[in-house]
């Protein structure tokens, strides 16, 4: 259907329809930021239902794509209703990006997936806004789960990450992979781990390393409050091994946080950090209108000239509040 | 509370080759340079159909959609291509690229095609032609 | 030419037809055997084929080159729906045994040689061949010829694969066994770097990645119980013949050399034929332009040059309007003209390995070579000593697919800038209005036609017998210890169709996707 002619109202009432290309222009205003996501943001809060939100993460080729796209195909034939949000890396130098992750889920997808990539932007937190948002629009269209895949790097996989109710670490067999696992963090942030091209030599060696690395943080009292420790799980998601198996580790994952309470307490916490981000965004962005209209005199101590700025926005938020 | 001011908005197209075709080199230069001009590519290579290109298109809410055909595929496959997207009402352009002689350029271009690239056409062409498609 | 008598060598040291061959497999060089003038053909129905088959054979060829078209190289019928608008255009289409008889009417199979330019789907093509000449009353082990059944190559360059890459090299393993064991005088595999040049890797590249997945298939024979000499000396390969004329001649000496050092030092082989790379050459179908086509004729006469200098066993030269369509006859006959002018006229085939002790060829030889090393210390390591492992992994993770997009990048960039220059194309482009686009287009008939008949021999072959032949392909694809031939061979007699038995084999090995890696 044409969208092209239908206002803000009739296309979330086109998208909340089912039509895809809806759905798929909700989600490209959220990723423009600024008003148009704030749009999307208040046309949808309210619609949502609480979607289980899965991030899956780990080393460039470990097969997140692959896995991911099996669990597109079992989620159909278990009664569920997947969006996944395919994450890619933005070039640093032209911003321009490759989204090449749906080629190995598209042929998996059952009927109703809903396949979206989005590439990170590189603009500072960026990804941290738009990542709730995109999910947002999704649970409010009645997907669920949300499946959030991306590459374990850096920010990106802390801004997912920070999505997620349940994060799935991928690794591949092989003496480094744990190690490096661990190095990147990923240990702290894992809810499941997933061991996938399971078939390889190594992949017994690469369990009994992530195990005692758990063993540590369970000594070091890293571990969760109620005892949770998070699984390890043996796929090859080329052919669909164990996949069935790893989802039945996230339904538990999910089941422990919302027993425990902690599912709800994680929401909030995520809502906290949005909304700080985004006052955080915005005030950034007038401090540094501010700051570049300065005047700056090098004969000044940066004391007394940052306690000038500082006065100076407040009085701009002082008199945008209408106060004396 | 507007955050930070949006960013140019940016352009997304689809890139695929239709039917078997297995010939890539050329269309995997032209996501490069796609890509270093910005734009984001979402690239889903060989072996697709007009539906799975489509439902893509959708998802992805492209801007535009680019084709590349080898093997004197584009007067078959470039139609099949736009009577697909009338019938999707996806009214976003479709620029088709590789080996196509000026004898087929007119019907093509009837057919709707909105904008025929060269092999090895330059890096230039390639990138205002996607743009003129887009904001005629 | 001027009456004065000429040597069949020069140089001091190493000889042709010595270890390591650097300067070519025989002494002679082409005075005791000119290279094959092997051209490709194939188009429209088995008939159509047929019918060229015999004009080749009448003017006094003894090869036949057949190509397929696009469905049947990637194991689909003419009635599958990814079939639409291919069906007879860039081959021959056969789905059943009943094309393949079309094909070889009235052909003493046992009497000529046959290249088939076939991979994904290659053992079925070759149990049709077999079942054909059975059927006439030749026997298996006198069929002389070639399948390229390269499968490496399809996941780094050509992309006609069906299954992933383990499973299709059980396939590969299994017609090399057969092969070995049935039909010595046909050559299993023809390791080919053509198409992995023409994807835009460099000439290193080419070389390198093709030595490589030859090394591959031999770990693969070797660990299936094959003796290295017996079937080292049935492989042969297939390299590209580019513009960079001693790049080109440079790649071809190193190639030899490579190999026959690793044959014999990394894998024991004893036999000198099992050492020695014999490859069959295609002049540079991306070099040739659309614009301004005649200069094409220059070009492919430059690159016939090189591989007759190279010292190649067999050439195809490309016609000159190929940048936009099949060749017209016209085109086809110039493109064997010119090889018979640089065979006859120009004296290059009176001395085996010309340039040899050339410093600059000397020195691209050895150049070629280092590049070509590195990769394969790259592989090993890939691979934890394994090159066919470290060929997998590569597979796997994109490297060769990414390094021929990188190399394919570059190229472009370089035209695009007029740092490469392509002559009527980036430069020198005055006469591109004289241009006369000469198209063959194929006749849409074909299709029709083909259909039809595919109609008829599902109509009139006994179902039962197809099912059952089908399930015992897929019992076998199951078992790893069976050979998949014989099953394949009495499937493709029962007719079942080339798709069906790609099918059954596909319930067992799967489908593969390749990541995007531009």
């Amino acid at each position: 259907m044409s969208i092209g002619n239908l206002d803000f109202d009739e296309l979330v009432a086109a998208a909340r329809g089912g039509n895809r290309r809806a759905i798929g222009r909700l989600i490209t205003m959220v990723e423009r930021g600024a008003s148009e996501a704030d749009q999307v943001t208040d046309a949808t809060h309210s619609h949502t239902t609480g979607a289980h939100i899965v991030g899956i993460t780990g080393a460039p080729g470990a097969g997140k794509s692959t896995l991911t796209g099996q669990l597109t195909r079992l989620l159909p034939q278990l009664g569920r209703r997947p969006a996944v949000l395919a994450v890619d890396p933005s070039s640093p130098l032209t911003g321009g990006a490759i989204l090449g992750d749906r080629v190995r889920m598209d042929g998996m997808a059952g009927e109703d997936v809903f396949i979206r990539s989005v590439a990170t932007r590189g603009h500072a937190g960026g990804l941290a806004l738009s990542v709730p948002g995109c999910v947002r629009v999704f649970d409010a269209m009645g997907f669920d789960p949300v499946l959030i895949e991306t590459v374990g790097v850096g920010q990106v996989e802390v801004d997912v990450v920070g999505a997620a109710d349940t994060t799935v670490v991928v690794v591949n067999p092989g003496w480094g992979d744990a190690v490096q696992a661990n190095k990147a963090g990923l240990l702290e942030v894992a809810d499941v781990f997933v061991i996938n091209k399971a078939d390889r030599p190594g992949a017994t060696d690469t369990r009994r390393d992530l195990e005692l690395m758990l063993d540590l943080s369970h000594v070091s009292g890293q571990e969760d409050a109620a005892g949770y420790r998070p699984p390890i799980l043996m796929t090859t998601a080329t052919d669909g091994t164990g996949v069935h198996q790893l989802w039945d580790a996230v339904l538990a994952h999910h089941h422990h946080l919302v027993s425990t309470g902690q599912l709800a307490a994680r929401r909030i916490s995520r809502l906290r950090y949005e909304v700080t981000n985004r006052v955080e965004m915005a005030f950034q962005s007038r401090i540094q209108q501010a700051a570049h209209h300065l005047e700056l005199d090098p004969g000044q101590s940066p004391t007394r000239l940052a306690h000038d700025l500082a006065q100076q926005i407040g009085t701009i938020s002082k008199s945008a509040r209408g106060d004396a | 509370m507007t955050t930070d001011a949006a960013a140019a908005p940016k352009i997304r197209i689809v890139l695929a080759k239709l039917g078997l075709d297995g010939h890539d080199r050329g269309i995997k230069v032209v996501a490069r340079i796609l890509r270093d001009a910005g734009m984001e590519v979402i690239y889903l290579g060989l072996r697709q159909t007009t539906d799975s290109i489509v439902d893509a298109a959708e998802q992805e809410d492209a801007d535009a959609i680019g084709l590349s055909m080898h093997n004197a595929g584009h007067l078959t496959l470039a139609p099949a291509m736009m009577t697909a997207l009338h019938a999707a009402d996806l009214d976003i352009p479709l620029i088709v690229g590789g080996i196509v002689p000026d004898a087929d350029i007119a019907a093509l271009e009837a057919a709707g095609v909105a904008a025929i690239l060269g092999p090895g056409a330059p890096a230039e062409d390639v990138v205002a032609a996607v743009r003129a498609a887009i904001n005629p | 030419m001027s009456g004065v008598p000429v040597e069949p060598v020069y140089g001091d040291g190493p000889l042709p037809g010595q270890y390591p061959y650097t300067r070519g497999l025989h002494t002679s060089g082409y005075r005791s055997r000119l290279w094959t003038m092997r051209m490709f053909a194939g188009f429209g129905t088995a008939e159509d084929t047929n019918a060229r088959f015999k004009e080749i054979l009448r003017n006094g060829g003894t090869g036949l080159s057949t190509a397929f078209d696009m469905p049947t190289l990637m194991g689909r019928d003419s009635d599958s729906p990814w079939a639409l608008g291919e069906v007879g255009r860039a081959g021959v289409a056969v789905d059943t045994l009943a094309d393949m008889e079309d094909l070889f009417a009235d052909i003493d199979l046992g009497q000529v040689s046959t290249s088939m330019t076939i991979n994904g789907p290659a053992a079925s093509i070759l149990a049709m061949y077999v079942a054909v000449a059975e059927k006439n009353g030749v026997a298996r082990s006198a069929l002389a010829g070639t399948i390229q059944n390269d499968i490496l190559k399809e996941y780094q360059a050509q992309k006609e694969y069906i299954y992933p890459p383990r499973p299709s090299m059980r396939i590969v393993t299994d017609m090399v066994k057969f092969t070995t064991a049935e039909m010595p005088k046909w050559h299993p595999i023809s390791i080919s770097g053509y198409h992995i040049r023409e994807a835009g890797s460099t000439a290193a590249q080419e070389l390198a990645f093709t030595l490589a997945n030859g090394f591959a298939y031999v770990e693969a024979a070797l660990a299936e119980g094959q003796d290295i000499n017996e079937f080292g000396r049935r492989l042969s390969f297939f390299f590209n013949s580019h513009s960079d004329f001693f790049e080109e001649i440079g790649k071809f000496r190193a190639a030899r050399r490579i190999w026959a050092r690793w044959m014999k030092e990394r894998y024991g082989a004893t036999d000198p034929k099992a050492m020695m790379c014999r490859f069959h050459t295609q002049t540079a179908g991306v070099s040739l332009t659309a614009q301004q086509p005649e200069n094409n004729i220059a070009r492919v006469a430059i690159q016939a040059l090189a591989a007759a200098v190279g010292g190649t066993q067999s050439l195809h030269t490309d016609s000159y309007d190929e940048a936009l369509a099949l060749p017209t006859e016209k085109a086809a006959r110039i493109a064997l003209r010119t090889q018979q002018i640089v065979a006859h006229e120009t004296g290059v085939a009176n001395v085996a390995d010309p340039l040899g002790g050339a410093p600059y060829v000397e020195w691209m030889t050895d150049e070629m070579q280092r590049q070509a090393e590195a990769v394969f210390a790259h592989l090993d390591e890939l691979g934890n000593g394994s090159i066919l492992e470290g060929c997998y992994a590569g597979i796997e993770n994109g490297y060769f697919v990414g390094e021929i997009a990188d190399s394919a990048y570059r190229y472009e960039r370089g035209v695009n800038a007029g740092s490469r220059v392509v002559v009527g194309v980036n430069e020198f482009v005055e006469g591109a209005e004289d241009d006369d686009p000469n198209l063959l287009r194929v006749d849409p008939s074909t299709e029709d036609y083909q259909r039809k008949r595919l109609e008829a021999v599902k109509h009139d072959r006994d179902s039962i017998a197809v099912s059952a032949a089908l399930a015992q392909v897929t019992a076998d694809a199951e078992d790893s210890t069976v050979n998949l031939m014989p099953s394949i061979i009495d499937a493709v007699k029962a007719y079942a169709t080339e798709e069906e038995i790609a099918m059954a084999m596909e319930q067992v090995f799967g489908t593969y996707v390749e990541q995007a890696i531009v």
